[in-house]
């Protein structure tokens, strides 16, 4: 793959993540804006959320969306505010889209579960 | 420095809203780790959650919410205006753009305050 | 008028002028400028030149917004000189006068331009057509979406007001620049042209229109009313679907 054309289609999932965070992230503020009136217990939240597979799989999706889009708006910010480019710079993105992507997973299956 | 000519050339709504909105998603991103490692408790069961749930009931950290709802909203909002300019070359008004995001985020934030204090 | 700083008596409005000297080191001189009606700032420094300092040195040709030599950093922000007048880029009678940022300063005011054209050339900036002079001339319905594009972006002076402006530019010494790309795009609209995907190549390349975040201090500054932003997005999508389709 040319490099041109990575960089085209990284620009082109920056995009499309950053489409499915807006819905996501829209439904989530509403959700949390609903959910603290009142103050939050942890009995409340796992209630509402334990066995909900459809909520399981939009905050799947939410978790997947962000592992995507963080580590690119990330990489932007190194380039152009500091020296740190290149290949390792590619790899610290790469291992921070896993580590995004662990904990998120882990997070909805925790709720979830 | 305000007042310095630096300062001047990037003084247009355009240019905050690009720092907000860079400043913000760095925010974010700093701040989705301690989120997830938070919701995991979950998997140690209900009482360590509430735990962690309970020492964020008090005003600092109530405040600390609020802000980061507000970033997390100027981020969205900033983050359409930007999908609106760059998937649809909009060449109507960038500034109006610009000011209805900001208009967005505050609303969101002040719901969001209400709810929550 | 002939007026010459000596004459200049007290109860003259005076402009308070600083002015840098030197090439990228130096320092800004002090000068006291008769005010004038309607006095563009490059009114400003030439009657600094023509009668404070003859050594001071600055570029223009036209005085009327056409020609693009005579852009310059005012109190801060890039401007064209020509077309700025005084009373719009200042309120308490002070200017202050530097080269064009983002670009190697030859001398006071005079910045060297060839980076800027550098990357015209790099964003593949020149039409390459098919056919020859004997040929008719082609026909471009004036209402197609192409033509409108090229009809947004076509009246670029090559200022290099929008390259000063950007940060992007600051940052990444590579980037081609809001001009550069938006020359880039009038010829991927231009329906004659036949170097289309070459072009593509050459602007999605590492430096190119995708590493504008579309923070538009170009189209905020461009004195043409150019939007750069509108056709680096243009760009961006035809190299995205190019990219999806192989072609890159
Ligand atoms: S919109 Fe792009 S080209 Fe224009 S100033 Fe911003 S980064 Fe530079
Ligand atoms: S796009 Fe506008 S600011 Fe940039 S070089 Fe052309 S005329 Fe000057
Ligand atoms: S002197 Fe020609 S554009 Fe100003």
């Amino acid at each position: 793959m040319t490099p041109a054309r990575r960089d085209a289609l990284l620009w082109l999932a920056q995009r499309w993540s950053a489409a499915v965070l807006a819905l996501c992230l829209a439904v989530h503020l509403a959700v949390i804006i609903y959910a603290v009136r009142g103050g939050l217990t942890a009995a409340e939240i796992l209630g509402r959320t334990r066995g909900n597979a459809p909520l399981a799989v939009f905050y799947g999706l939410f978790v997947v969306a962000v592992s995507i889009h963080a580590p690119l708006g990330l990489r932007a910010i190194l380039s152009e505010w500091t020296l740190w480019r290149g290949r390792s710079q590619a790899w610290a993105m790469a291992a921070l889209a896993v580590l995004l992507f662990g904990l998120g997973l882990r997070a909805v299956w925790a709720v979830v579960q | 420095m305000i007042g310095s000519p630096a300062y001047r050339a990037r003084h247009h709504p355009a240019y905050w809203a690009f720092l907000v909105h860079r400043l913000s998603g760095l925010v974010l991103t700093l701040f989705l780790p301690l989120h997830f490692l938070v919701l995991g408790q979950a998997l140690r069961g209900e009482a360590a959650l509430d735990g962690l749930l309970r020492w964020t009931d008090n005003l600092p950290l109530k405040a600390a919410e609020t802000l980061l709802v507000t970033t997390a909203a100027a981020h969205l909002a900033g983050g359409l205006r930007l999908l609106l300019l760059e998937g649809f070359a909009w060449r109507g008004p960038r500034k109006d753009l610009a000011a209805l995001a900001a208009g967005v985020s505050l609303a969101v934030a002040l719901l969001f305050a209400l709810a929550v204090f | 008028m002939g007026v010459t700083a000596g004459e200049s008596s007290a109860q003259e409005a005076m402009l308070d002028v600083r002015v840098w000297h030197g090439a990228e080191h130096g320092e800004f001189r002090h000068y006291q400028v008769p005010r004038r009606d309607s006095q563009t700032v490059l009114d400003v420094v030439t009657y600094i030149q023509r009668h404070l300092d003859p050594a001071l040195s600055y570029r223009f040709a036209c005085r009327v917004g056409m020609c693009g030599s005579c852009a310059m950093t005012v109190n801060g922000v890039a401007r064209w000189t020509c077309r700025s007048h005084v009373d719009q880029v200042t309120a308490d009678g002070r200017l202050e006068i530097a080269p064009l940022a983002h670009l190697p300063v030859v001398r006071d005011l005079v910045t060297d331009m060839r980076p800027f054209f550098d990357k015209w050339a790099r964003a593949k900036g020149r039409f390459q057509g098919a056919t020859t002079r004997s040929d008719p001339v082609a026909r471009v319905p004036p209402d197609t979406p192409e033509r409108r594009a090229v009809d947004a972006a076509i009246e670029c002076i090559g200022c290099g007001v929008c390259y000063a402006a950007c940060d992007v530019v600051g940052w990444r010494p590579e980037y081609l620049g809001p001009a550069a790309l938006n020359r880039a795009w009038t010829l991927v609209n231009d329906v004659r042209d036949v170097s289309r995907l070459e072009r593509l190549r050459a602007v999605a390349a590492e430096g190119g229109c995708l590493s504008c975040h579309s923070h538009t201090s170009c189209s905020e500054r461009c004195p043409k009313k150019i939007a750069p932003t509108a056709g680096i997005s243009g760009l961006k999508r035809a190299c995205a679907r190019a990219a999806l389709g192989g072609e890159l």
